[in-house]
């Protein structure tokens, strides 16, 4: 079994992007051999109010077995915790909150509120640390990458936070893993999609210093190829009990568990 | 066949300790992918004694010795560009006849000179004499100067192309960051530049804009710093394009720009 821990749907604002319709995401996920999708309303992560595009991203999951809905929060605005529940509620298998989206400090008061709600209500809290690449961003697209800091500091504020970082690279892993305890860093999860692979091997790198259990199969499709993420395991000299951890076991025994 | 036509390797007079585990995994990678050949370049000391985007002529000479040795070792998936400094003139020229004759199939500009400056004229007629193509490093769509380098954008590198019609230009990784659209609109209407498909970016829609604006018979696949991507955008164009149209890509295009003889089925 292979699931995507992240994956959208709906148009990005700032390029045209084919393939974002949820019919075009599921040929995707036939085309990639992938069962599963977790899924995030887009356009929503650009509004004021974020959690608006989540009705329409839980009513088309439940029409589709594949597509699993992570909803967005928004930890500045009233009645946030009840979207939390409802998220709970209605089995959501995470939640997102890109803070500096929502102009937020990634570190701050609102977010370790959040960082503990979802510690309470034993719910995955979503982080992106990009969505394209800085260097070809249109130019009024100035939002800052999350920095590993605040992933340090999210982790350490609350002992049952579950943390699941996406698009970040070697580096960052590095920083945020090695800058925590053992404890903190069992509790963080990493998508594979924007660790690079062969030459300059650092996936393979990070399965052995950092641990295979820490990695989870994302694609960041349609922003992205998902063929990208399987070139990747395919490319690495693995035993198949390992990528199968990485593809599915990773997220059902552990970021889930 | 495959032909992968943006690599590169290491070597001992770079600052990398880990060059030899970075140049096995290269060849290893394009095992597993099935590359048949990697026309690769190596920028003087990958920055060790002088810049990467600048290289002294001592080190652009070191670096193509050393592309020449592996090139000798791995005759059957080994080809190079030869890589020049156009602020020499003297010494790139003699660069271009030396690698050349020496088995090299292309030249590599990086980014010690503009692409539209005067400075390149001689060694574009170098490469239309004997017909190679030139493999530009290419900033997609550069807004600004970055630091360590006087990179191109695909405006620069269409300039220098009409002045020189009858040399294949490569636009270097159009996956390569920077905004790619930009660059695929300025070198639509010119045919003489190529478009290599590599570099990390495997963003949705890229490929199918490369397509539009280029057509497949001006894609070149390549791979360049990252195998994974350079895979995944191939998988990708298998789903794309008809098995003539891939068979372009692959390595087709490349064949008719390099050389004849250059690779093993041409």
């Amino acid at each position: 079994m292979r699931i995507d821990v992240n994956a959208f749907l709906g148009a990005y604002p700032w390029r045209k992007v084919p393939g974002t319709a949820p019919d075009a995401l599921l040929k995707a996920l036939d085309r990639a051999e992938i069962d599963e999708a977790w899924v995030t309303h887009l356009p929503s992560l650009f509004w004021r109010d974020p959690t608006e595009g989540n009705a329409w991203l839980i009513e088309t999951a439940r029409r589709e077995a594949r597509l699993k809905p992570v909803p967005v929060i928004h930890p500045g605005l009233a009645q946030w915790e009840q979207v939390l529940a409802d998220a709970v509620n209605g089995g959501a298998p995470a939640v997102r909150c890109d803070p500096l989206y929502l102009g937020l400090d990634p570190a701050g008061g609102e977010m370790r509120v959040l960082a503990a709600a979802c510690g309470a209500a034993r719910i995955p809290l979503m982080l992106a640390v990009r969505l394209e690449d800085g260097r070809q961003r249109h130019p009024n697209d100035t939002i800052p990458e999350l920095p590993a800091a605040a992933v340090r500091a999210l982790i350490r504020s609350d002992a049952d936070v579950r943390l699941l970082v996406t698009h970040a690279d070697r580096g960052f892993v590095e920083e945020v893993h090695f800058g925590s305890t053992p404890e903190e860093a069992a509790r963080i999860w990493w998508d594979i999609c924007w660790i690079w692979g062969p030459p300059e091997d650092h996936l393979e790198t990070l399965l052995e210093t950092v641990g295979t259990g820490r990695f989870v199969f994302g694609t960041g499709q349609p922003l992205r190829l998902p063929e990208n993420s399987l070139a990747k395991l395919d490319l690495l000299d693995v035993a198949a009990d390992r990528r199968t951890a990485i593809e599915s076991t990773n997220v059902k025994k552990g970021l889930l568990a | 066949m495959l032909v992968d036509v943006h690599a590169h390797f290491y070597h001992d007079r770079a600052p990398r300790a880990d060059w030899r585990e970075r140049n096995t995994s290269r060849l290893r990678a394009g095992e597993v992918i099935g590359i048949t050949v990697h026309v690769a370049s190596i920028l003087g000391s990958w920055g060790r004694t002088s810049p990467i985007y600048f290289p002294s002529p001592a080190d652009v000479t070191a670096g193509n010795d050393a592309l020449l040795a592996l090139q000798h070792a791995h005759p059957d998936r080994i080809r190079g560009y030869v890589c020049v400094n156009p602020n020499y003139t003297a010494h790139a020229r003699a660069e271009i006849a030396r690698c050349l004759k020496a088995g090299m199939i292309g030249i590599k500009l990086a980014a010690s000179r503009r692409a539209d400056d005067p400075l390149l004229d001689p060694v574009c007629a170098l490469a239309r004499e004997h017909r190679v193509p030139v493999l530009q490093h290419v900033w997609q769509h550069r807004r600004r100067d970055w630091p360590g380098q006087e990179a191109s954008d695909a405006v620069e590198l269409g300039t220098l192309a009409r002045r020189h019609p009858e040399v294949s230009f490569i636009l270097a990784h159009i996956g390569g960051g920077g905004d790619w659209l930009h660059s695929l609109h300025a070198i639509r209407d010119v045919p003489n530049v190529y478009v290599d498909l590599s570099g990390s970016g495997v963003d949705g829609g890229m490929l199918e804009a490369c397509v539009e604006s280029a057509g497949v018979s001006r894609l070149l696949w390549g791979c360049d710093l990252t195998m994974d991507t350079g895979w995944a955008k191939l998988r990708y164009l298998e789903t794309l394009l008809n098995k003539d149209e891939l068979a372009l890509v692959r390595w087709q295009n490349a064949a008719r720009i390099f050389p004849p003889g250059a690779f093993p089925a041409d």
